[in-house]
């Protein structure tokens, strides 16, 4: 295994081929030109370097201002006591309201999500004919593309007008965007899944509908929740949707899903709009939570899939 | 039930060979069912917002698309998208040229460049910053970032360059255009590098071996080989991060400011469609105003998935014109 890779990545060196090309070159002239091509391709090389050094570096900046600017609010007064708006007193508040609400709303939305998008992979993969596949892939890429706010003016316009806001409106907009996400992965996943465990299952004269449920499925079930793990990280952020479905909150910390519930993300946003410092301070130390979940739950989530992969897949 | 059984009944056998089992139909109308319910939610998507919308539809007119103004004043309601659509196509497209160089770098980096040790966690690294929450993105915009670029470039550039109209004064709130874009670029740029290395991947490692063996530098292989031969899906994820980027919210409202005004000058607030709907909805006073508000999401709608159809055309072109599968690359 690490023998061939160490050929691929001889193959694809071209470091000795250039050398016979300035050898095959011959007159000064040509050579004046190769050097300038060398010069150019060095320029585009180190354009690469530049470019990835930027992505990671903005990163780490941007995780680096989070930590930094979070860590005077950064206590545990943050997860347990409740917001004092408008407070001119020094007594110690956070945001446990907000950390209820996300754990309720993500929670809700992802038991909403995930058997959805399980049976949609199940019938993508196991019982669609092909036309009917690519007509559901295309159908998930659209849904995945609407953007966030206008998942949220939906779930407005057909639950929220005349009845008002509720946690488990804003969980039904964060599902229907954790959905794609869910049904695409595990599509991914279950197509992993070697056809001679469904031919041996079928041979031993298991109904289909046994095979997928108790062959299929649990072969599949690190993967899926993976991807699940992914998704979760997605929507755990997402601010727009909820701004339409469940913004308008009190200060008690409340588990009800029957109530508009405070998250996180709105809780960011709306302190970042507040004038006082010590707004800004919770607003940075509730994101460094939300972001430290996110990054675990997504590194570690990739981290796994290899694993997954080889495992699912028999090879 | 009645729209499941039309994509649920059964063009094949299901593969139980003899007889139809019971506990096969129902989970095959049970899956089917869940897959016609998500094609049946975009179409309710769609339908919702053009219902929501319909008033200001009649009460603005064709008009709406092009007119500069939002006055929600009772008895002098006017309304336009103009200025709107015009922020959402500087932000989006400013974004778009920021980040395709610098996607495009990344990923070649990641593919052809990297050492080994390094390539796993950079390409992690970068796939993160796609996944971290755009309000945070945009709290950072507000209050690192935006002061900043204030203090540094836009300065630099409205000093050298202010003749140019796009680099005019710097506006007094400290939110600008130029801000939204950069903010935007961060967004989308792990999305275009990540499709374009698994692109760059599956460029056949015979092609690039040839062009090398015929004295090629690097980058004339990636010039003339890889860059034609991915243009495809190029193309694709750039329209795909421009989709995103239009549909940004949170953290454009966080960072451009908000004024319903055309101007070229980079550096002075703007709004675009979805963050004039993010920052307004709250406050809307008047039906006309709210339902206005509902037909800015309905343009949004109509460009995102304009851009989300020609990308998904685009990818099925391409991935005809190359085979499906293309040559076993992981």
């Amino acid at each position: 295994m690490d023998r061939a890779a160490d050929g691929a990545q001889a193959r694809r060196h071209p470091r000795g081929t250039r050398v016979s090309a300035q050898e095959l070159s011959g007159p000064s002239v040509r050579n004046d030109r190769l050097a300038r091509r060398r010069r150019v391709g060095h320029a585009m090389e180190a354009g690469a370097w530049l470019s990835a050094a930027i992505a990671v570096a903005i990163l780490g900046l941007v995780v680096w201002s989070v930590a930094s600017k979070g860590r005077s609010e950064l206590n545990l007064n943050l997860i347990t006591k409740t917001p004092i708006p408008f407070s001119l007193t020094n007594a110690p508040q956070g945001l446990s309201n907000a950390f209820a609400g996300t754990i309720v709303i993500v929670g809700l939305a992802t038991l909403m999500a995930l058997p959805v998008g399980i049976l949609i992979a199940v019938y993508v993969n196991e019982f669609a004919p092909p036309s009917i596949r690519a007509g559901v892939g295309l159908v998930l890429d659209v849904l995945s593309g609407v953007p966030a706010i206008v998942i949220g003016i939906f779930i407005f316009l057909l639950l929220v007008v005349g009845s008002g806001q509720s946690a488990l409106k804003g969980s039904l907009s964060l599902a229907i965007l954790m959905l794609p996400f869910v049904a695409r992965t595990t599509i991914e996943v279950l197509a992993l899944v070697p056809n001679s465990l469904r031919e041996a299952s079928l041979g031993l004269g298991i109904a289909a509908w046994r095979t997928t449920l108790s062959i299929v499925l649990p072969r599949a079930i690190g993967g899926i929740l993976t991807g699940t793990v992914l998704a979760v990280a997605r929507v755990a952020g997402e601010t727009a949707p909820l701004l339409f479905t469940s913004s308008v909150v009190g200060t008690k910390t409340d588990w009800d899903p029957a109530h508009a519930l405070q998250t996180i993300p709105v809780a960011i946003f709306e302190l970042s709009e507040s004038p006082s410092p010590q707004d800004h301070a919770r607003a940075w130390a509730a994101g460094f939570i939300l972001l430290m979940f996110i990054l675990f739950a997504s590194l570690g989530a990739r981290a796994l899939v290899t694993r997954h992969t080889r495992k699912i897949s028999g090879r | 039930m009645a729209t499941a059984d039309v994509t649920a009944t059964p063009t094949r056998r299901p593969f139980t060979g003899r007889r139809v089992r019971f506990g096969d139909v129902s989970l095959q109308v049970v899956a089917g069912a869940a897959a016609a319910a998500t094609t049946a939610l975009v179409g309710l998507i769609t339908w919702k917002v053009i219902d929501g919308s319909r008033l200001a539809i009649v009460k603005n007119g064709w008009g709406f698309l092009t007119r500069v103004a939002w006055n929600p004043v009772i008895g002098r309601e006017l309304y336009g998208a103009g200025s709107f659509l015009f922020g959402t196509v500087v932000t989006s497209f400013g974004a778009l040229l920021l980040a395709t160089p610098l996607a495009l770098g990344a990923a070649l980096f990641l593919t052809e460049l990297s050492p080994r040790f390094i390539r796993g966690p950079v390409t992690a690294l970068i796939e993160t910053l796609a996944a971290v929450p755009s309000v945070l993105i945009g709290l950072w915009g507000i209050y690192v970032l935006g002061p900043a670029l204030r203090t540094s470039i836009e300065h630099w550039l409205h000093a050298a360059f202010g003749w140019i109209p796009l680099f005019g004064p710097q506006s007094a709130a400290g939110a600008s255009v130029f801000t939204a874009i950069i903010v935007l670029a961060i967004m989308i740029l792990p999305i275009v590098s990540s499709i374009s290395r698994e692109l760059f991947l599956g460029v056949p490692l015979e092609l690039k071996e040839g062009a090398l063996a015929l004295g090629t530098t690097r980058w004339e292989m990636v010039r003339g080989i890889m860059f034609p031969y991915a243009r495809g899906g190029i193309t694709a994820a750039l329209i795909l991060g421009l989709g995103r980027a239009m549909g940004e919210a949170i953290a454009v409202t966080q960072v451009i400011g908000g004024s319903p005004t055309i101007q070229w000058n980079l550096f002075s607030t703007s709004d675009s469609l979805a963050s004039k709907i993010a920052s307004t909805y709250q406050g809307a006073v008047s039906r006309l105003q709210l339902s206005s508000l509902i037909e800015l999401g309905l343009i949004l709608l109509v460009l995102s998935l304009a851009a989300n159809i020609t990308a998904q055309w685009i990818v099925r072109q391409t991935a005809r014109k190359h085979g499906v599968t293309r040559g076993g690359h992981a």
